[in-house]
């Protein structure tokens, strides 16, 4: 049997537990307790690279399927291919990165916190694993609870609002899901005498148009939400603003692609036809988060809620992408997604430690920070051109992707959204220039900052290295999950339809 | 009673038998923990009789009961929370010397003998005796012992409210008796689906029925008096009315329902669609501006038994599986959190550690049971990985699978707002520790109250990450109330 996967849920899960029960001894042991585990995780994972790369192979790398709830029809399974693939290793990585920079930032309640890092991690991971529609909506709750407490306990002045609304956001929509899911599983149930939550087996249910659009929208406001698509988005600046850094780094980084990834696996493949009507409006939807995330980003003066902004205006480009629903806007969902965990994530933590210096995120209060601390404002500067497209980065090949491939399928679409790559290089370049550049304004902390330690640059330089690659040699990343996404077009494309291209 | 219907019936003589020996002990000998004792040892011995009665079921046992699977189960849990009520109880008013105490465990026995019959009732007669010998031996119970004016107060309601609601319920009885000619749930069934289906005496029967039922449930219009006697009455005695009763009441009318068909009457599911969502939508708003624990959890319930009835409507084999599954994951979570507000509170304080400031710093003061409060609070809320998960995903299963679309809608808007209050709490834990309470050492709760508490967690826990023995359990028994 092939406790792989399993082991990949499992590490992070007792380490949770080790790492709150260690935090009474010593305060640095849940820190290495977190980070033996993740890379264990890391190592396990490394291997399974590669694989299932070659034509003419199943796209799956490896699956394990057990009885969990065998009297409804509920299996423990777990299947593996590309597309989970990279992002389970963005997941870890950036698990990694979050424990790093909270070294000095966390300091109160050490076990409990990297517990909940680690809980929030394993749920992440055994969603983008999940093939049981139940054993998904299962993960899919769980990763709600930790994140729910890393807001709520380690975040900033109004951290309460902020994480019970990212909660109610989540669970009501969640909660809409569930009941699609049980939809469809009683459908399929009637059909074929048969009870089963099998994400294949649902594959291909027959049903009227009508029921399927109402389904596909249960599923559709769910992944949205967490996406998050306008109009709901409004959890997400709060959340992102109140956060403690690790807190932001993973919803930015890791939770708003668990939406992307339930749009790409699930509402598409399941509902073909529904989700093809639908297009227009999601990418409407997508269109409307790019151009307002970015005009929003635009007007903020606390930089966390400025870059959170910005997410939701790149996780437009993802929606758009999504419901363009072709080879190349696929691909550039995929690197979309890793390149914004990339670079959001780096700015978050930059902003973490600009918090930790001089006790502000308020950019009015900044200015002329190159002087003082060169090396965290270089990093600034590289991060923020990579979020607003610059060749050579990750993003840009995201974005380029996306809208190469929606232009195929709807060109005004692809007008609409490109206007947002300006607005996109019109904030990212006033955040640099009120926050680095300009007069030095006096600082509200009284001593003189400090720049980046050792250990936040090597993060840094790690995460620089990523969006670089990201951006000059994206191939590997295409070929990996090339199968998978194949896989899913084929079952998202509705019958008696050729592919989306070239209709709206 | 021939000797199989003895041997099934043997642990409910058994219980009576401990009841009335408990009553000599005190006679005999005033001892607090002696009656304590004895009152464990005894609900231990019919929580182990039970599953032995298990293999001569099904069976007739006089025309007033019957002994099967549902009564199994439903009996089993009956006992087995009364059990936890009786060790947190032990360890609630074991504190130093306050007056006596003994008579707290005979009213106990005597409740949960009319709450463990309540299941297996099949006859109108065993139903209403039942219900009172639960309601009256808790009268009792809410008032106990107690130098706390809410007590009384809160005693002197459940007189005046419970007996209004049974003379409802004896009135509803009364005209279908007048109506059909007959008590036994069975023939009810029989002679109505025979006879007119628009038969007003029945309808006004069933609905007054209803309305008796209500009101043991508190179920919204007849939820007023819920938070107050949750509120006044002692923690492991908010407890009993608040998992117990409840479980009894909703056992015995869901047989009547099955058996009597009540699931035919169109009327009737509608009336019984209307209080489902008034009572998860009530209970929820109602509860979201509390800053007492025990009223906030007292609004929950009537919440949770609303999403309760959306199993209830559901019928079928799923609908009764889900409501067996919820009703046993409310058993432990509800035990669980009342349990762990008792743990907090001694008797001789004056009140129960019920305020939300007395929750503040709790993760500091007392990591376990605020750690066990906070997984008793999500599994409330429906969260994993906890019963309370997997229970709501069994309802909402059972509601979906029936098409009932309202209160499905219901469910999902209710349990998004019960989110936030139980998340108040939660935060409340996490809170500082105010100074006032900070230089004064915590008390230290009794062990064995703690253990409770941890078994109840280990349920809680274990069948919310692999609930399939449960719900094997209940196939094997509850499931098969439909015949």
């Amino acid at each position: 049997m092939n406790m792989l996967l399993i082991l990949l849920l499992l590490i992070p899960a007792i380490g949770g537990v080790l790492a709150w029960l260690s935090g009474a001894r010593h305060p640095d042991w849940p820190r290495w307790i977190a980070i033996f585990a993740l890379a264990a995780d890391l190592l396990l994972t490394l291997p399974l690279i590669g694989r299932a790369v070659m034509p003419g192979q199943s796209a799956w790398i490896t699956s394990i399927d057990l009885p969990w709830i065998p009297q409804l029809g509920i299996s423990f399974e777990l299947n593996l291919d590309g597309l989970s693939l990279v992002l389970i290793l963005l997941t870890i990585v950036l698990g990694l990165v979050s424990v790093v920079i909270s070294w000095s930032e966390i300091t109160e309640r050490v076990g409990l916190f990297h517990a909940n890092l680690l809980w929030a991690t394993t749920g992440v991971i055994g969603v983008f694993l999940a093939l049981d529609l139940f054993l998904f909506f299962f993960f899919w709750e769980l990763m709600l609870v930790p994140m729910y407490f890393l807001i709520a306990l380690w975040g900033h002045e109004h951290r309460f609002y902020a994480a019970i609304k990212f909660v109610i956001f989540t669970q009501g929509s969640s909660l809409l899901m569930l009941v699609a899911i049980l939809a469809l599983v009683f459908i399929h149930q009637r059909a074929t005498g048969h009870l089963t939550f099998d994400y294949l087996a649902l594959l291909g249910t027959k049903m009227s148009s009508a029921t399927a659009f109402w389904l596909m929208l249960g599923f559709f406001i769910a992944f949205a939400v967490k996406l998050p698509a306008v109009p709901f988005h409004t959890w997400l600046p709060d959340a992102h603003t109140e956060a403690p850094t690790a807190g932001s780094v993973l919803l930015a980084g890791v939770l708003l692609k668990t939406g992307a990834y339930g749009l790409l696996r699930f509402v598409v493949p399941l509902f073909p036809a529904a989700a093809h009507e639908f297009a227009p409006v999601a990418m409407t939807l997508g269109v409307a988060g790019i151009l307002y995330g970015a005009l929003l980003a635009f007007g903020q003066n606390d930089m966390k809620r400025m870059i959170a902004y910005s997410s939701v205006s790149h996780m437009g480009f993802v929606l758009l992408g999504v419901f363009a629903w072709n080879t190349l806007a696929l691909q550039g969902v995929v690197v979309q997604m890793l390149a914004h965990g990339v670079s959001t994530g780096a700015l978050f933590i930059l902003v973490g430690a600009l918090q930790e210096r001089i006790h502000t995120r308020d950019m009015r209060l900044m200015g002329g920070l190159w002087g003082a601390m060169p090396r965290l404002s270089g990093f600034g500067m590289i991060f923020a051109i990579a979020s607003l497209g610059l060749p050579g980065l990750g993003n840009f090949i995201g974005e380029f992707l996306i809208l190469l491939g929606s232009f195929r399928a709807s060109v005004p679409f692809t007008v609409v959204a490109s206007l947002g790559l300006v607005a996109g290089a019109a904030y990212a370049l006033l955040l640099v220039q009120r926050a680095f550049h300009g007069r030095t304004t006096a600082q509200p902390g009284s001593a003189k900052p400090f720049d980046l330690t050792a250990r936040h640059i090597a993060v840094m330089g790690g995460l620089v290295l990523a969006i670089i690659g990201l951006g000059l040699y994206p191939q590997p990343v295409f070929d990996q999950v090339a199968p998978g996404l194949a896989a899913l077009q084929h079952e998202g494309t509705p019958p008696g339809n050729t592919p989306m291209e070239g209709q709206p | 009673m021939n000797a199989a219907a003895f041997k099934a019936f043997a642990p409910f003589t058994l219980l009576g038998v401990v009841t009335i020996a408990v009553m000599l002990l005190i006679a005999v000998r005033r001892n607090h923990h002696l009656a304590a004792l004895s009152t464990i040892a005894g609900l231990l011995l019919c929580c182990i009789a039970l599953p032995l009665a298990a293999p001569a079921a099904p069976i007739a046992v006089t025309p007033l009961f019957v002994v099967d699977g549902s009564v199994i189960f439903y009996s089993g849990l009956v006992l087995g929370s009364a059990l936890v009520v009786a060790i947190l109880s032990y360890a609630y008013l074991g504190g130093p010397e306050q007056g006596p105490r003994e008579e707290y465990y005979l009213l106990l026995l005597t409740a949960t003998l009319g709450a463990a019959l309540l299941p297996a009732s099949v006859h109108f007669a065993s139903f209403f005796l039942g219900l009172e010998t639960l309601s009256i031996s808790l009268l009792g119970l809410i008032a106990y012992a107690s130098p706390r004016e809410e007590s009384a107060e809160a005693g002197i309601k459940y007189l005046i409210l419970g007996g209004a609601s049974s003379a409802f319920l004896l009135f509803g009885m009364a005209l279908i008796y007048a109506d059909l000619g007959t008590m036994s749930f069975a023939q009810i069934g029989a002679l109505a689906r025979a006879g007119n289906p628009h038969d007003l005496f029945r309808l006004v029967g069933a609905a007054m029925i209803l309305t008796g039922v209500g009101f043991k449930l508190s179920l919204v219009p007849f939820h007023m008096w819920t938070p107050d006697i949750y509120e006044g009455a002692p923690a492991p005695v908010t407890a009993f009315i608040a998992v117990v009763s409840k479980i009894a009441v909703f056992a015995v009318i869901l047989r009547y329902f099955i058996l009597a068909d009540g699931q035919a009457d169109a009327s009737l599911r509608a009336g019984l669609a209307m209080i489902a969502i008034l009572s998860m939508l009530g209970g929820n708003l109602l509860a979201l501006m509390q800053n007492n624990v025990k009223r906030l959890l007292a609004y929950s319930s009537i919440a949770h038994l609303g999403y309760l009835l959306v199993a209830f409507l559901a019928g079928g084999a799923l609908g009764n599986e889900a409501a067996a599954y919820y009703l046993a994951a409310y058993a432990v979570t509800s035990l669980g959190a009342f349990g762990i507000v008792a743990q907090l509170s001694t008797p001789g304080a004056g009140r129960d550690a019920d305020r939300m400031e007395d929750y503040h710093g709790l993760f500091r003061t007392r990591p376990f049971l605020a750690s066990s409060l906070a997984l008793m609070l999500l599994s409330l809320a429906g969260l994993p990985p906890t019963m309370g998960f997997i229970g709501k995903f069994y309802l909402i299963a059972s509601g979906v699978g029936a098409g009932l679309f309202w209160p499905v809608a219901a469910l999902v808007v209710g349990s998004v707002i019960g989110i936030y209050y139980y998340l108040r709490v939660l935060v409340a834990m996490a809170m500082p520790v105010p100074a006032a309470r900070s230089a004064a050492p915590p008390a230290t709760a009794p062990l064995f109250g703690n253990v409770v508490i941890a078994v109840l967690l280990a349920l809680l826990l274990m069948l919310g990450t692999y609930p399939a023995p449960a719900i094997a359990l209940i196939r094997l028994t509850a499931g098969a109330v439909a015949g």
